[in-house]
């Protein structure tokens, strides 16, 4: 049995309305326990509208969705429990901190699962570790945060619970190449010591190449590719014609193996790179 | 009169905090920075998050003033309160979300909504929209609502609404920090566009390397002070440097600075794909 498994999912926006928009078109895949899987796709192609399905805050228009063989939309009372395991990071989620202090804001998830205060203590000081938060900050108002360290702050507040599935919308929009690096560093090292899976959406193809095992391409509302990163990455004129493109380092090494050289098709990163180029040169 | 558009003399900026009557807190964001921008040019500024570029940004158009120094567009001092929206008129600036920079229900109309308030006459804001949205290739959707248009299509519509009002100048604080890949691409191939055929001079602000690497001369700014101050090739052409401050290169220009350990020494580095593959095509060969 797959962690998240989405059948047939279909989502139409204002029905019968002028406005009425396909937004998912049926959409079938599985996901596995402990996957880090990339998202890509252009803006309207339906990647958000689908990550709000995978813990019930959109309702199918038809086709479901299972979380370890559940459908969460079966039963009502189940969807707060489905949350719980299904964080979802938003775009730009320091707009979301609320409450008087830091501590206080990344302790509010945890609390509401009805967790006991010492439970609760251990999770937001493993949470602000793990998002890469000072632990002096915990005592200040979010609000005297700088933007990078809110956001920091605002993540802590959803993995503080702890959810088998963590989505991040465009965790990095607007952070510098270093703030990006160290972000991306600590998701994924989130993702390896729990074991937990975590959906990264993202319009870097750098960002999802070095770090995503494998990767959903969306477009029209449709899943158009699911399926290991370095295969993905290799079909350039598939993605370019939805408006997407493969990191600059992949377009350089596939444009090199077509001219014929000894090049393995999907090098993805800087580092694999630099292996195969390092044989070439000295050769 | 020299050829200088912008010029920054010396200024220094601080942002307080004040707790009841005193200072309670001061930090420096701009320390004693000079530097002139000439009419025409196509600049990018780099820099990590709070280097100061985005208070550098809104100085530009008089949105802030420096703490000590000078700013002069076109011969006019931004300290010169009587003047400042002349200044308002010749620098334009545009926005990250471009949610946040549009007011009308119709692309026509919210391009129309800086001429207007200028005062000019139906007539010519006819005319002056129409031209904008052509220079930004959106005419066709005119009459669309734009929430209806793509992330890439609003930038170009947020653009389009500056460049009605006929500025010299157009500053871009992060404009594609929110788009997709083809958005981007949308957006930085209108702003060459406007710098080659229409001679807007432009100040590009981003994190991305790729777009940076396309202007006619980059400022990387540190902690309120200049780092470098050179065109892309040069400045890209810094690895080691530009990564202790946290900022990066395009990988073009990465993976030749790493080949360095089997004897690559190139002074200059690629800056895009073509670039990249006819050196390695070279070196392979050689």
């Amino acid at each position: 049995m797959s962690l998240l498994e989405i059948k047939n999912l279909t989502y139409i926006y204002g029905i019968d309305t002028p406005f009425e928009k396909k937004a998912l078109d049926d959409v079938t895949l599985s996901i596995e326990q402990g996957e880090f899987i990339g998202v890509i796709g252009h803006t309207g192609s339906g990647k958000s509208t689908l990550m709000q399905m995978l813990n019930g805050l959109l309702k199918p228009t038809s086709g479901s969705v299972y979380l370890n063989g559940i459908d969460i939309n079966a039963d009502k009372k189940n969807i707060r429990d489905i949350r719980f395991k299904v964080g979802l990071v938003f775009q730009y989620p320091e707009h979301q901190l609320f409450d008087e202090t830091v501590r206080k804001d990344i302790a509010f998830g945890p609390r509401n699962m009805g967790l006991d205060e010492t439970e609760i203590g251990k999770r937001v000081e493993s949470a602000a570790q793990f998002s890469g938060l000072r632990p002096d900050l915990l005592e200040k108002s979010p609000f005297e945060l700088s933007g990078g360290e809110k956001r920091r702050a605002a993540i802590a507040g959803v993995i503080s619970m702890e959810p088998d599935v963590v989505i991040f919308d465009e965790p990095t929009a607007g952070l510098d190449p270093k703030g990006r690096n160290l972000l991306l560093n600590q998701i994924y090292n989130y993702h390896k010591e729990k074991n937990k899976t975590v959906i990264l959406v993202s319009h870097s193809m750098e960002d999802i190449a070095m770090y995503a095992q494998k990767v959903l391409v969306m477009n029209n509302g449709r899943a158009e590719l699911f399926s290991d990163t370095k295969s993905v990455f290799s079909q350039v004129e598939k993605l370019e014609s939805i408006g997407l493109r493969v990191p600059q380092v992949t377009a350089i090494m596939n444009e090199l193996r077509k001219k014929g050289y000894d090049v393995p098709y999907g090098v993805l990163t800087l580092d694999q790179a630099h292996d195969v180029l390092k044989k070439l040169i000295t050769k | 009169m020299n050829n200088n558009f912008i010029e920054v003399k010396n200024i220094s900026f601080s942002y307080r905090e004040y707790d009841g009557e005193t200072t309670s807190s001061e930090t420096s964001v701009i320390k004693d920075l000079s530097f002139n921008v000439k009419k025409g040019e196509f600049l990018a500024l780099l820099g990590h998050n709070g280097s100061g570029k985005s208070t550098l940004a809104k100085m530009f158009n008089g949105m802030l003033s420096p703490d000590s120094g000078t700013i002069t567009v076109d011969g006019i001092s931004s300290a010169d309160e009587e003047h400042i929206y002349d200044i308002r008129s010749k620098v334009g600036l545009v926005l990250q979300n471009p949610d946040n920079q549009i007011v009308a229900s119709i692309v026509e109309e919210d391009v129309a909504f800086g001429p207007e308030n200028l005062g000019i006459s139906p007539a010519e804001i006819r005319q002056r929209v129409d031209e904008a949205l052509k220079a930004v290739d959106m005419y066709a959707y005119k009459d669309f609502a734009p929430h209806k248009l793509s992330g890439g299509q609003k930038q170009r519509i947020a653009i389009a609404g500056i460049i009605a009002m006929k500025p010299d100048c157009i500053v871009l604080d992060e404009p594609t920090a929110m788009l997709d890949p083809k958005g981007r691409a949308e957006v930085m191939q209108t702003i060459k566009k406007l710098n080659k055929e229409n001679n807007i001079t432009i100040i590009l602000i981003t994190h991305y390397m790729d777009e940076a690497a396309q202007a006619d001369r980059v400022i990387v700014m540190d902690n309120g002070e200049m780092l470098l101050d050179a065109p892309p090739r040069d400045v890209f052409s810094e690895v080691s440097l530009l990564k202790e401050h946290g900022l990066d290169v395009p990988q073009s220009a990465e993976i030749i600075h790493m080949l360095k350990d089997c004897g690559v020494n190139e002074e200059k580095l690629p800056l895009n794909v073509e670039e990249c593959l006819d050196l390695l095509t070279k070196l392979i060969n050689k």
